[in-house]
C-alpha cells in the first residue's frame, strides 16, 4: 500500500481570512488524511455554502463546493451510489444545522458511512456577521442589534436526538486533538459527527476564548477517552462522577476522593444518556467543555445494509437483466 | 343472440374506491390485448385514500377504449358505463354516450345508498332520465354470495369479489375468452389459490348471468382485430414504462442506476416499480425531502452512477436550486416531472401539462436544459431512454415531463429488444490525457468530460460557483463568465434531435394541429375525424421541446392556420412564439385537469378552420 504525506493531499492557496480556524482545521484534516492513508482519487469531499464550505477547493482530492445547506444529502447519494468512497462532508453551523438541518439529522439517523465536519464559529461569515443557529441567546450582530430572542441548537443534542452514533469535538488550533478525531471518525462506519469549535476573528473573535489555546484547555477542557478515568485541570487534579441525575465535579485526593471513585469514559455505551450529559457540559455551568470522542457505537450502516439487501434480492429473484425482467410481466402473443 | 361488429367501444367501471374497478378495468384490458385489440386506458381516481363508502367522492373509475385499429386515448364517453352503486351511476352517467348500455347492482341502490348519492326519490333512473331499456339491472351482489355461498368465505372477501361479477358480465357482452382472465387471476393470487378460485367462480358466473338471462341486454358486440402488429406484448402503464426506461438506459450505459426520490403523487408508481428491482441493482432512496431526493442525485452522478430523480410540479419547485448545480456542473441527471393539476397542491390526482415553463425557465441565471415530453403510456419507456441517453452523453440534467393522464393510463406495450436500441456512450475521460485535463475541458459537441472518482490522476473539484473555462479553479472574472454561459447554452442547444413528423395532410392542410406530451392521442384523434369529414387537417407533436427540432420554423410556417392546443394557458404557444420569428398561432387552452375530449378538439378546430 502506498504511503502519503499532508503535501498529498494539498492543493492551491486558502483565501481564509488571516487567523481564521479554518487554516487550522485544514491543516489538521491534510495530516490526518496522510495518517489514515486513503488514496487522494478514492476520497470526496462534499462541502455546502459558507467560509468553511470553500475548504474543498485546498484538497487534492476528488470533491465538491456545492449548495448551501445540501452537503450532507450529496454526500448520501455520492456514498450510496459509490461506497468504495470515502466521504468527508464538510459544513459550517448555517450550512449545517440552519438551512441544512433537514439533511443533517436524517444523514445521522440513516446512519450513512460520512465523516460529517461541522466547522462551529457561531457566526455566519460569509455574509458578513448575522446569527447562527448556534449563537448564544442575546447574542448580538448584524442582524439581531439588540440580542437574539432564541435558544441555540447544541450540536451534540441534535446529533443524539436524531440516533447519532459517532460525536467527538476538537478546537481547531488544537491540532493533535483534532487529528485524533478525524481518525477516529474515519474509522467509525456510519455516520460521524466532529464538531470543530473554531473563531472568527472578523465577526465573532474570541467566542471559543476559554479553550482556544493550550493554557485555556487546561482550565476550561476535558479531554475524554474511551475507558479511562474522566478528570481533568492543570494537574488533572479534578474528576467528574455521577451525583443523583447528574454530573459532579470532585477534587481527587479531597474528602477522601480517589481515582477509584472517578467515572470511566465509555464511548461504546449504547445508552448515550451520559455521553449527553459530558457532550452538554461547559455551557456556562461551571462544568469543562469536553473534546475528544464522546459516542462511538458500533451500528449498522445505511450504505452496506442497501448493498447487502442487492444481493439478497439477487439471490432470491431470477431476473437480472432488463431483458428477463420483462418476462415477469403477463404477455400476449399477437401473431 | 345478436353480435353486432364493432370498430371500437368504451367501456368505463365505476364503483366504490374499494370496489376493485381498477382491477376489473385492468383485467379487461389484458383480455381485450390478448386478442389483438389496441387498447388504451385510463384510471380516474379520487384524491382521497377512502372517502366515505358510498359517497359521491369516493367514486373511483377506469375507462379503456378497444379498437380493432389503432385507438390513440381512452375514449370520450363510454358506450358501457359499469356503475357498481348509487353515488357512481350519478356521478359517472355524464361519461356515457346517450345509447350506452348501463350495468348496475340493484343491491346497491337501496334507501340508504340513494341518500348518500343524493337522489331525490327511488326512481333513480328517472332521475338521471335514462332509458330502462338500455340497463341491465341485476342483483349483482346477492349473486355473487349466493355463487360462493360454499365456498366459507366471510361477508367482507365475498363482497371483494364483486368486480368479478362485473368483468365477467362485460366479458360476456364483448364475447370475450374467459381462459385470459382466469389465467391472469391465478398469476395474480398465486400465493392464495382459494381466492383465485372464488374470483374465477364469480367471473364465470357473471359471464353466464349475462348469457343465461340475454339480460333485457341490447347487443353483444364484437370488435375483432384489423391490422396487428406481430409480437410479444404485455400492458403497461406510464409510469411503470417511465422506469423501465431508465432500467434499460441504465443496463445499456454499464451503469448503477439510482433514484432519489420523495413520495408525491402522481410520481409515486416510479419509486414503487424501481424500488422492487433490487435484483438488477437499481438503488433507491427515499429521501428526507423533495430537495434531498435531487440533491442525492447529484452526489450519485458525481459518484458515477446514472442518477434519476422522480416528482410531480410541486417537488421540483424544491428541487430547482440542486438541478441549477447539476447544470453549472454539467452532471448527467435525469428529473422527471409527473405533471398534476397545480398551482401549489391544486389537483395532485388529476392531469396537466402546466409546468412546461417551469421547466425550460423556473432556475435562477441562464440554466439552460433539455426537455423531453413523452406521448403516450408506452412511449414514456422510449422518452425515458433517451433522456437518460442526453444526460449521459452531454453531461447535463434533462427535464423529462410526463403528466397524471400518460403515468396512469396503460397501453400495449410491444416487449422492447435492448440490442435494437443505440448504444449510451458517456464522455468519460480518456485515459491519455491525464497531466493536461481540466474538469471544463471540453469534446468537439462542447461536452465536457467525466472524470468518476477511483480514477488516479484526475482528482477534481466541482462546484456551485462559476469555474474558470481553462483551469477549472473559481473565477469571477467577467469574459470568462460569458464565455461559459455561452458554452453551456452551445451544449444543449446543439444536441441532436429528431425532426418534427407532420402527419395527415401534410403537403395541402388548411390547418396544423400543434401539441406536446400526453396530449398525442387526442389531437392525432380529432386530426382523423376532421380528415374523415373531409378536411385538410395536418399535425404535428413536440417530443423534444428543448432543443426544438431543427425543423420547427419551417413547419409552423408552412400552413396557412395553425392551432397550438395545449392543457394550460397558452405556454407551448409562448415558447414557439419566442423561438419563431412571426409567428402567431391559434390556441385550444383547457385546464380542467381532464383529458382532452376529441368531440369537444373537432368542434373548436373547425371552428378554427371556418374563421
Amino acid at each position: 500500500m502506498a504511503t502519503y504525506t499532508a503535501q498529498d493531499y494539498k492543493k492551491g492557496q486558502p483565501r481564509w481570512c488571516p487567523g481564521c480556524g479554518d487554516h487550522f482545521f485544514l491543516a489538521s484534516l491534510h495530516k490526518a488524511m496522510a495518517e489514515i492513508g486513503v488514496a487522494p482519487q478514492d476520497i470526496a469531499v462534499i462541502s455546502g455554502i459558507g467560509c468553511s464550505s470553500r475548504l474543498p477547493h485546498y484538497m487534492a482530492t476528488y470533491g465538491m463546493n456545492t449548495i448551501h445547506g445540501r452537503a450532507a444529502a450529496i454526500a448520501t447519494g455520492c456514498k450510496v451510489a459509490n461506497s468504495k468512497l470515502t466521504v468527508w462532508q464538510v459544513s459550517g453551523d448555517g450550512d449545517g444545522l440552519a438551512i441544512g438541518g433537514n439533511h443533517f439529522i436524517h444523514a445521522n439517523r440513516r446512519n450513512i458511512d460520512l465523516n460529517m465536519i461541522l466547522l462551529n464559529n457561531r457566526i455566519y461569515g460569509l455574509t458578513k456577521g448575522q446569527y447562527s443557529p448556534t449563537s448564544p441567546r442575546g447574542f448580538v450582530s448584524k442582524s439581531s442589534p439588540y440580542g437574539t430572542v432564541e435558544d441555540p441548537f447544541r450540536p451534540a443534542e441534535l446529533c443524539f436526538g436524531a440516533r447519532g452514533h459517532f460525536f467527538a469535538r476538537a478546537v481547531a488550533t488544537d491540532a493533535p486533538g483534532t487529528v485524533e478525531i478525524l481518525k477516529a471518525a474515519y474509522n467509525h462506519k456510519g455516520a460521524s459527527v466532529c464538531e470543530i469549535m473554531q473563531d472568527c476573528v472578523i465577526f465573532n473573535h474570541g467566542t471559543h476564548d476559554g479553550i482556544y489555546d493550550k493554557t485555556g484547555r487546561a482550565k476550561n477542557a476535558i479531554y475524554v477517552k474511551h475507558g479511562q478515568p474522566l478528570v481533568f485541570g492543570e494537574n488533572n487534579e479534578f474528576g467528574l462522577v455521577q451525583e443523583g441525575f447528574g454530573l459532579k465535579i470532585v477534587e481527587i485526593g479531597k474528602d477522601g476522593v480517589t481515582i477509584e471513585d472517578i467515572l470511566v469514559h465509555d464511548a461504546k455505551c449504547q445508552d448515550n444518556t451520559l455521553q449527553l450529559k459530558l457532550a452538554l457540559m461547559g455551557d456556562g455551568d461551571g462544568f469543562p467543555i469536553a473534546l475528544g470522542v464522546i459516542r462511538d457505537v458500533e451500528a449498522p450502516t445505511y450504505n452496506d445494509a442497501v448493498e447487502a439487501q442487492i444481493e439478497e434480492v439477487k439471490a432470491q429473484k431470477k431476473y437480472h437483466t432488463f431483458a428477463e425482467l420483462l418476462e415477469t410481466n403477463d404477455i400476449w402473443e399477437v401473431k | 343472440m345478436n353480435i353486432t361488429e364493432k370498430n371500437s367501444v368504451v367501456v368505463r367501471f365505476s364503483g366504490d374506491s374499494g370496489d376493485g374497478m381498477q382491477l376489473a378495468g385492468n383485467i379487461f384490458s389484458t383480455v381485450s390485448a390478448t386478442v389483438g385489440n389496441s387498447i388504451s386506458t385510463f384510471p380516474d381516481y379520487p384524491a382521497d385514500i377512502r372517502a366515505p363508502q358510498g359517497s359521491l367522492t369516493g367514486v373511483s373509475g377506469f375507462q379503456v377504449h378497444i379498437g380493432a385499429t389503432q385507438v390513440y386515448t381512452p375514449g370520450d364517453l363510454c358506450d358501457v358505463l359499469v356503475a357498481m352503486n348509487a353515488a357512481a351511476l350519478k356521478t359517472q352517467y355524464r361519461y356515457a354516450k346517450s345509447d350506452a348500455t348501463i350495468i348496475i347492482d340493484t343491491d346497491s341502490f337501496g334507501p340508504k345508498d340513494l341518500e348518500k348519492a343524493q337522489f331525490q326519490t327511488e326512481d333513480y333512473l328517472g332521475e338521471m332520465g335514462i332509458d330502462p331499456d338500455r340497463v341491465i339491472a341485476c342483483p349483482l351482489t346477492t349473486m355473487v354470495k349466493n355463487c360462493l355461498a360454499d365456498s366459507g368465505m366471510d361477508v367482507k372477501s365475498i363482497n371483494k369479489c364483486r368486480n368479478m361479477f362485473a368483468l365477467g358480465l362485460v366479458c360476456w357482452l364483448f364475447d370475450r375468452d374467459l381462459e385470459v382472465a382466469f389465467n391472469y387471476l391465478k398469476e395474480k393470487f398465486a400465493k392464495k389459490p382459494a381466492i383465485a378460485e372464488a374470483n374465477i367462480k364469480v367471473v364465470q358466473a357473471g359471464y353466464d348471468y349475462g348469457h343465461n338471462t340475454h339480460s333485457s341486454a341490447t347487443n353483444v358486440y364484437r370488435i375483432e382485430t384489423k391490422n396487428k402488429v406481430p409480437g410479444r406484448y404485455m400492458d403497461i402503464t406510464g409510469n411503470k414504462a417511465t422506469a423501465y426506461g431508465f432500467i434499460a438506459a441504465a443496463e445499456k450505459a454499464g451503469l448503477k442506476l439510482f433514484l432519489g426520490s420523495y413520495p408525491i403523487t402522481p410520481a409515486t408508481d416510479v419509486l414503487h416499480e424501481l424500488s422492487k428491482h433490487k435484483s438488477l441493482g437499481v438503488t433507491t432512496v427515499q429521501c428526507e425531502d423533495e430537495i434531498s431526493g435531487c440533491a442525492s442525485s447529484v452526489g450519485a452522478a458525481f459518484a458515477g452512477a446514472l442518477a434519476v430523480t422522480s416528482t410531480s410540479g410541486p417537488g421540483m419547485c424544491l428541487k430547482s436550486e440542486a438541478m441549477n448545480l447539476a447544470v453549472i456542473m454539467e452532471l448527467p441527471l435525469v428529473i422527471l416531472d409527473v405533471q398534476r393539476g397545480g398551482p401549489a397542491t391544486g389537483l395532485p390526482t388529476k392531469s396537466e401539462q402546466t409546468d412546461l415553463l417551469q421547466a425550460l425557465f423556473g432556475r435562477n441565471g441562464e440554466s439552460p436544459m433539455p426537455v423531453l415530453a413523452a406521448t403516450s403510456p408506452t412511449d414514456c419507456f422510449e422518452a425515458a431512454y433517451e433522456a437518460s441517453k442526453i444526460a449521459l452523453e452531454h453531461m447535463t440534467p434533462v427535464i423529462l415531463l410526463t403528466d397524471a393522464y400518460v403515468a396512469n393510463g396503460s397501453g400495449a406495450f410491444r416487449l422492447p429488444n435492448l440490442a435494437e436500441y443505440p448504444a449510451i456512450n458517456p464522455p468519460y475521460v480518456p485515459e491519455e490525457l491525464k497531466g493536461e485535463w481540466t474538469p471544463y475541458m471540453r469534446k468537439e459537441n462542447g461536452t465536457r468530460y467525466w472524470a468518476v472518482p477511483g480514477r488516479q490522476g484526475f482528482e477534481h473539484i466541482l462546484g456551485g460557483l462559476e469555474k474558470d473555462d481553462k483551469t477549472g479553479a473559481i473565477s469571477t472574472n467577467p469574459e470568462n463568465h460569458d464565455l461559459m454561459t455561452r458554452k453551456r447554452a452551445n451544449k444543449v442547444a446543439n444536441i441532436p434531435v429528431p425532426e418534427l413528423e407532420v402527419l395527415g395532410d401534410k403537403d395541402d392542410a388548411e390547418l396544423l394541429i400543434v401539441g406536446f406530451g400526453g396530449t398525442y392521442g387526442h389531437l392525432r384523434a380529432a386530426m382523423e375525424e376532421m380528415r374523415a369529414q373531409g378536411k385538410k387537417v395536418a399535425m404535428t407533436h413536440f417530443r423534444y421541446i428543448n432543443p426544438l427540432p431543427a425543423n420547427t420554423a419551417e413547419v409552423m410556417k408552412k400552413y396557412p392556420k395553425v392551432v397550438v392546443a395545449e392543457q394550460n394557458m397558452g405556454q407551448l404557444a409562448g415558447w414557439l412564439r419566442m423561438k419563431v420569428d412571426g409567428f402567431c398561432p391559434e390556441q385550444y387552452n383547457e385546464v380542467k385537469g381532464q383529458p382532452f375530449k376529441v368531440v369537444e378538439l373537432v368542434g373548436a378546430f373547425n371552428n378554427i378552420l371556418n374563421k
